[in-house]
């Protein structure tokens, strides 16, 4: 089991999904990140969405 | 005028790219109006109701990028498109990584990262919640700024997180500070034994500000998002975050900031507190009920956090002296404003980019100058019909959804707030124009210097009236901050803005310059 401890202990190292700007700021603050060029899945279709999260669940 | 869609299929980019983009290209030259969104069910109604939308791109798919213009003429749409061609063509505005930084899924990513230890997740709000998940399971913990995700889900994800003793910040979490690193909208803070827990994002910001301007220093400032407190999540991240806190040799102080929590979670706080051998400041804004107990110490606003907090890690115990300009000072600067002021200008206009400073302030003014009007006022007879008209004194919190449904955040994005101001400046009856300004990282880079022509016209014109506008302020920032607190104080006050140095005090600025004109 992890805890909030074990990160405070840690050099922070950073997945980020969604906003570029964020990443951004991660690099100028010198922490290691990867950014992920997320999409929407499924293309965005809500039905095929649905069907998706079924077959990983 | 001509209006001008182009669909990208399969295009996709993130919002706040888009709505930059947006931004810069509805400022060319004969360009009236200009959108790049994401083809959303939500996004294409918005452009249908800017009347931006044409018949043919109704069809266009979440997965597509809808380009619309509304020009004078042929050039200026022509040039228009170019110019968000020549954008992508340079690969966006935004984080130029090199290749080896971008994974295409949070999967692939891990590979690339095996230390990660955290996820920060701002995709669309309907997605967020299973990216989150994802992470989760993934043993990361997660700062989640979305917003729009169901309280079922906060639910769901935080109970996984409290299972795995992970973090789960958010949804709509704006801030943390984690080892010294800020995260979403963060200030530059320097390292001490302040530790916080916030449910108000621009109430951490001010508090971890007002903390590094009294000369201590903050071990970590954790975010659990607004819904945390509410008896429906039951506060598991406020809870785990103190515990951690508590735990942590370098916290010396904790402090939690929130609006009231509910019963329920007040009673788990309660519970809570017995067993942390730590000083902790609890503020909770508008509280009737507090927390209380043997090294438990309430305050009522976000800059008596911060004092207290200093003063009891033993770092700056007096530095309060010189961080709070005096009651004479005050008086004799409003008294030498509210002279200038003429008779029919009665009321405070409060435009503000922070939630919690916007709900912080309808608190304070209250007892010098009664309720203020809002759009997010807690009392149903002083919410505001609509926000775009304010009423007598009004308080706007101009990053509610209201304000940013299809924009960037203010904090972000000034250009709703400029305009804002010009309105307010405008209106003969607006005695004083109250304001905030949030630095750090994720804001604008220089929010000073996009409010100033707003605020100098707005003086020049009334002065032409043969009125005077007084413009209150204060910045949410360090000297460490990418903007520089001292350099935007600066430029505010070569516009004749009185700055004060916390929200608090710009707010009893405010108030003394109406009480006192009222007594002329």
């Amino acid at each position: 089991m992890s805890s909030p401890n074990e990160l405070f202990t840690q050099p922070l190292a950073v997945i980020n999904i969604g906003l570029q700007i964020f990443a951004e700021a991660l690099q100028v603050q010198g922490v290691s990140c990867v950014h992920v060029d997320w999409r929407p899945p499924a293309g965005g279709d809500a039905d095929l969405m649905a069907i998706l999260a079924r077959l990983n669940s | 005028m001509i209006i001008r869609n182009v669909v990208r299929k399969n295009f996709y980019n993130d919002s706040v790219s888009l709505m930059l983009l947006s931004s810069k290209i509805g400022k060319m030259a004969g360009v009236k109006e200009a959108a790049v969104m994401m083809a959303t069910a939500h996004n294409i109604e918005i452009m249908e109701r800017s009347g931006l939308l044409l018949p043919d791109s109704k069809g266009a798919s979440p997965n597509d990028m809808l380009i619309a213009v509304l020009a004078e003429d042929e050039e200026s749409s022509a040039a228009a498109l170019e110019a968000v061609d020549e954008y992508f063509a340079g690969g966006g505005q935004g984080v130029q990584a090199g290749d080896e930084l971008v994974a295409k899924s949070q999967t692939t990513a891990l590979g690339m990262l095996p230390g990660a230890n955290l996820s920060l997740i701002s995709v669309p709000g309907p997605y967020a919640a299973a990216e989150a998940k994802k992470a989760l399971n993934n043993k990361l913990h997660v700062f989640l700024f979305s917003d729009n995700v169901t309280l079922q889900e906060e639910k769901e994800l935080k109970d996984i997180a409290a299972a795995k003793g992970l973090l789960m910040m958010g949804p709509d979490c704006g801030t943390a500070i984690i080892n010294g690193v800020g995260l979403g909208f963060a200030n530059a803070v320097p390292k001490g034994p302040i530790g916080l827990v916030a449910a108000a994002g621009t109430g951490l910001q001010e508090v971890a500000c007002l903390i590094t301007e009294l000369g201590g220093g903050i071990s970590q400032a954790l975010g659990t998002g607004g819904r945390d407190i509410k008896n429906a999540i039951g506060g598991t991240t406020m809870l785990m975050g103190l515990a951690a806190l508590a735990r942590d040799p370098a916290t010396k102080v904790i402090v939690l900031v929130a609006k009231p929590p509910e019963e329920n979670v007040l009673g788990k706080l309660n519970v809570a507190l017995q067993s942390v051998n730590k000083p902790v400041v609890t503020c909770f804004l508008g509280a009737k009920g507090e927390l209380a107990g043997e090294g438990v110490y309430p305050v009522g606003n976000l800059q008596e956090a911060a004092l207290k907090a200093v003063e009891l890690s033993a770092l700056g115990a007096d530095s309060g002296a010189d961080f709070i300009i005096s009651a004479s000072n005050v008086k004799e600067i409003a008294a030498a404003e509210a002279t200038c002021l003429r008779t029919p200008q009665r009321y405070l206009r409060g435009l503000y980019s922070g939630g919690t400073l916007c709900y912080e302030a309808l608190l304070l003014v209250k007892p010098h100058i009664g309720n203020a009007y809002s759009n997010v006022s807690l009392e149903p007879h002083f919410l505001l019909a609509s926000p775009d008209e304010s009423k007598e004194h009004t308080l706007l919190d101009m990053g509610d959804d209201y304000f940013t449904a299809g924009r960037p955040h203010p904090m972000i994005d000034p250009s709703l707030r400029v305009e804002r101001i010009r309105r307010e400046a405008a209106d003969p009856e607006t005695a004083v124009i109250l304001l905030d300004l949030v630095l750090g990282h994720g804001s604008h880079r220089d929010p000073a210097g996009a409010l100033l022509p707003a605020i100098r016209e707005g003086k020049r014109e009334a002065t032409a009236a043969g009125r005077h506008l007084s413009v209150v302020a204060s910045v949410c920032g360090t000297s460490s901050d990418p903007q520089g607190l001292v350099e935007q104080e600066e430029k505010l006050r070569t516009a004749g803005v009185i700055v004060m140095p916390s929200n608090a005090q710009a707010v009893a600025m405010a108030a003394a310059i109406l009480t006192s004109h009222n007594k002329i």
